[in-house]
């Protein structure tokens, strides 16, 4: 995520974290200090930087271990989307897994026309949406198009002493907790855009390419999304501003006063 | 030209994004200077969509990583490909 392995820091059985660049399939696979070592499996790999291509044509040859070094700056984002999706972790685990396993075996279909990551969340996409089909869908799915099509009311949360939130409250874990509650509040459309928009910070045109939606359908799903987390969350989330109000001066209600 | 509250909000998350275009940008830039309640709901928001973006919002579960290879490396050893 956000072109390196993001929340791998915090997989220590994987030793340190890879910083991979992905996206393109140009992209280098590049890690560390030019080795990547994979110590969780008791064995130490030194797998030197090379391409996504390249990697990609290695594994199709049958340098099947490579394909740890491929998925891995993915693992972050299959696994939050799926959580998006199915609402539960251990389910999304074991989403990511499987989606992981479906990559790798349909791997030689992959044609490049599109990023590597995109198609890959495609997959996860689609694993998240069969579960949630088999397991009984959640009820909200057939309201969502409604809501979509309707508009809804987007009126925002209208506040007279805002105060900004600094990212260092997030230390705090009830502030994580509310902010993963609104959003698995929000209907999947808009859950799903915020999550590859404003969690996994893709561009819109990607986005709207895993989710299948024109990016001017993505535009107005994100600005409803967003108009429904502000709404929601700005009431909650007075208690953990940084500074009691200012005095009254011009910047008072400003991101930069 | 002036627009109201209500016009703003229509294009909060758009502004936020950079994807108003300069004329429009100009516009809501003047509402904002004497508008406290639309500064306040664009700072708000743009609030969240940094709040939300944090990566400790969504960690992975211990030792998620881990078990994600080593069911891969169960799948490769199966063949495949």
């Amino acid at each position: 995520m956000r072109a390196t392995c993001g929340g791998l820091a915090t997989a220590g059985a994987w030793g340190r974290p890879c910083r991979i660049t992905i996206g393109a399939t140009q992209a280098e696979l590049k890690p560390d200090a030019g080795a990547c070592t994979e110590e969780g499996h008791g064995r130490q790999v030194t797998t030197p930087a090379i391409t996504e291509a390249e990697c990609i044509r290695r594994i199709l040859a049958g340098e099947k271990h490579l394909f740890h070094q491929l998925i891995r700056p993915c693992e972050r984002a299959i696994y939050v989307m799926l959580v998006g999706i199915l609402g539960s972790e251990a389910e999304a685990e074991d989403a990511a897994q499987e989606t992981a396993i479906k990559v790798f075996l349909n791997l030689r279909s992959f044609r490049g026309d599109s990023q590597f990551r995109t198609w890959v969340l495609s997959i996860a996409r689609n694993e998240g949406l069969g579960r949630l089909r088999r397991i009984g869908s959640r009820k909200e799915d057939s309201l969502d198009a409604e809501a979509d099509d309707q508009g809804g009311d987007f009126t925002p949360a209208i506040l007279i002493s805002w105060r900004e939130v600094p990212a260092e409250a997030l230390e705090r874990k009830e502030l994580g907790a509310i902010l993963r509650e609104a959003i698995g509040k929000l209907p999947e459309i808009y859950r799903n855009v915020v999550i590859l928009r404003d969690i996994e910070e893709m561009d819109g045109k990607e986005a709207a390419a895993i989710l299948g939606i024109t990016e001017g359908a993505l535009k107005v799903r994100l600005h409803r999304a967003r108009a429904l987390l502000q709404r929601w969350l700005a009431p909650k989330l007075e208690t953990f501003a940084a500074r009691p109000p200012a005095p009254k001066r011009k910047g008072l209600f400003g991101w930069k006063g | 030209m002036r627009i109201d509250c209500k016009h703003v909000w229509r294009h909060i998350s758009a502004y936020i994004d950079g994807e108003v275009d300069a004329e429009l940008r100009a516009i809501i830039d003047r509402h904002l200077e004497t508008c406290e309640i639309c500064s306040a709901v664009l700072d708000s928001t743009r609030n969240v969509v940094v709040l939300v973006a944090d990566d400790r919002v969504f960690e992975l579960p211990a030792g998620f990583s881990k078990r994600f290879h080593d069911r891969l490396d169960r799948e490769l050893a199966l063949g495949g490909n």
